[in-house]
């Protein structure tokens, strides 16, 4: 009775075992693949490059990359062709960019146009991602300093250094839709220290939405829209509008565009532009992104 | 009975010593390309692989935001244009040892094998042959191979800016510590 016992327990484990030992290859891999689906993926190359045309996207420069960006607006394009249609004049700004963290970035940048020094932080807050956290937006903070280096309307009065400076806040909720599409909005806060009319507001609000659509892998169609709140903005200025592509070969990222804004820092083309569409006020420019990898990415 | 018992005593037994699957989680792929312009390399250390050692079935499968690259836009290219990561999340193998006879997991050794089997890269499958050893020590064995893929082979592109910069071929280095037992 005993030994009956023992044979078909063991018959049992032996059978079990068998199950087990069939178990095939292509079995495992797929358990091995369901347990490692759960990590979590980060969504990356949103737009790309850390502009979108004048303004800030959500990508930052990874860790140890230095960004260096050579950008120009040239005159109105309806300045005729004596001035070949603005080829004639152009304003530059060379900036220079560099990843500290993979979610914190810092740059400087000068401006000739209206001899401005700019220096911003970028701060990737959430990262979009799926698998094991799901989050649906990166959302980035961008804090930018301006400093108007260009003298002084009326230099009989007393001036102060701080009169010079300018304030801009940026958040950035950006979501990649699918390969090609991604779309962002920014919503900006800028203050100036000094106003030129009693009545001018020294704080401006606008909320900018821009996005790419991709045309192949390598080229996008961009776009970039500032919308300043009617309350909080000077008189006489428009909103922005750019469009533009952007061409990709390998280290270097060429952006191509129009806009009605000739300044490149945020309180310039957020805030002070005056060009209008409609009246040909239109600047061809193009940025030139080259990254150099000098730190340890790891 | 009494020799009925000692038959499945001995078919259980076997069973566990001989039809083993030995698997990792953690085994790495690297790949790398030379030209006289610069070497770039990638490494992927969550690869995943199966090896049955009594039928030889071998299989590996990694995903191919794994690779890690010294530039961070070299591995934002990798993803974006050249193995395209979203379209194609995952590069797989899925092969047989042809001679797996031959090797004895239970003593330490260098055991020369070949494999043959479908490489899936990029959407595109292809039988591809490889050599290499299986090293067994202390018990626990490594599949470990280094072979060649052409590019063009599984449509990937290089555009003419970085012709000069990326390879034609890029070699693959596999080594996998099956420390894991099913």
């Amino acid at each position: 009775m005993l030994l009956n016992k023992i044979f078909y327990t063991s018959l049992f484990f032996s059978v079990t075992c068998c199950s087990a030992v069939a178990q095939d290859t292509t079995d495992i891999m797929r358990l091995l693949e369901n347990e490692v689906a759960d990590r979590t993926d980060y969504t990356t190359a949103t737009f790309k490059t850390t502009r979108l045309v004048n303004g800030h996207t959500v990508e930052n420069v990874g860790k140890g990359a230095l960004d260096v960006k050579i950008s120009h607006r040239f005159g109105k394009v309806n300045g005729g062709g004596y001035e070949l249609f603005g080829l004639d004049n152009a304003s530059m700004r060379m900036g220079f960019e560099y990843g500290i963290t993979n979610t914190l970035m810092a740059g400087v940048g000068r401006s000739t146009f209206q001899k401005t020094y700019d220096a911003f932080f970028k701060l990737k807050v959430l990262r979009q991602s799926k698998g094991n956290r799901n989050m649906p937006v990166t959302l980035s903070y961008v804090p930018t300093i301006a400093l108007k280096t260009l003298k002084f309307e009326d230099e009989t009065r007393k001036n102060y250094f701080t009169s010079r400076l300018f304030f801009t806040h940026q958040l950035i909720i950006g979501r990649k839709f699918s390969e090609g599409t991604s779309l962002q909005l920014m919503p900006t806060y800028t203050h100036r220290n000094l106003v030129q009319l009693a009545s001018d507001p020294n704080d401006l609000l606008a909320i900018g939405i821009g996005g790419r659509q991709k045309i192949s892998k390598r080229v996008s169609l961009n776009f970039e829209y500032y919308y300043q709140l009617p309350d909080y903005k000077m008189l006489n200025t428009t909103n922005s509008l750019s469009v533009g592509f952007d061409i990709e070969t390998g280290g270097h990222v060429f952006q191509l565009h129009f806009t009605n804004s000739q300044a490149m820092s945020e309180r310039g083309f957020v805030t002070e532009t005056t060009g209008e569409w409609s009246k040909g006020d239109i600047f061809f420019g193009f940025n030139i992104s080259r990254v150099f990898t000098i730190g340890k990415k790891h | 009975m009494k020799y009925l018992i000692f038959v499945f005593a001995v078919l259980l037994s076997a069973k566990t010593t001989l039809a083993q699957k030995l698997y990792t989680k953690n085994g790495s792929i690297s790949i790398f390309s030379s030209t006289k312009m610069e070497d770039i390399k990638a490494d992927n250390n969550q690869v995943l692989c199966v090896l049955n050692t009594q039928t030889g079935e071998l299989q590996f499968s990694l995903l191919n935001k794994g690779f890690h690259f010294e530039k961070a836009l070299m591995e934002e290219h990798f993803n974006e244009n050249y193995i395209e990561s979203n379209k194609f999340p995952k590069s797989t193998f899925k092969g047989t040892v042809a001679d797996i006879s031959k090797v004895n997991f239970a003593s330490d050794g260098t055991y020369p094998i070949t494999v043959k089997g479908d490489l899936t890269m990029h959407g595109v499958t292809k039988i591809t042959t490889a050599s290499g050893n299986i090293i067994v020590k202390d018990g626990k064995a490594t599949a470990a191979s280094k072979f060649t893929a052409k590019l063009a082979d599984y449509n990937i592109s290089i555009p003419g800016a970085v012709k000069n910069n990326i390879s034609e071929s890029i070699e693959i280095t596999v080594n996998c510590n099956l420390d894991q037992k099913m």
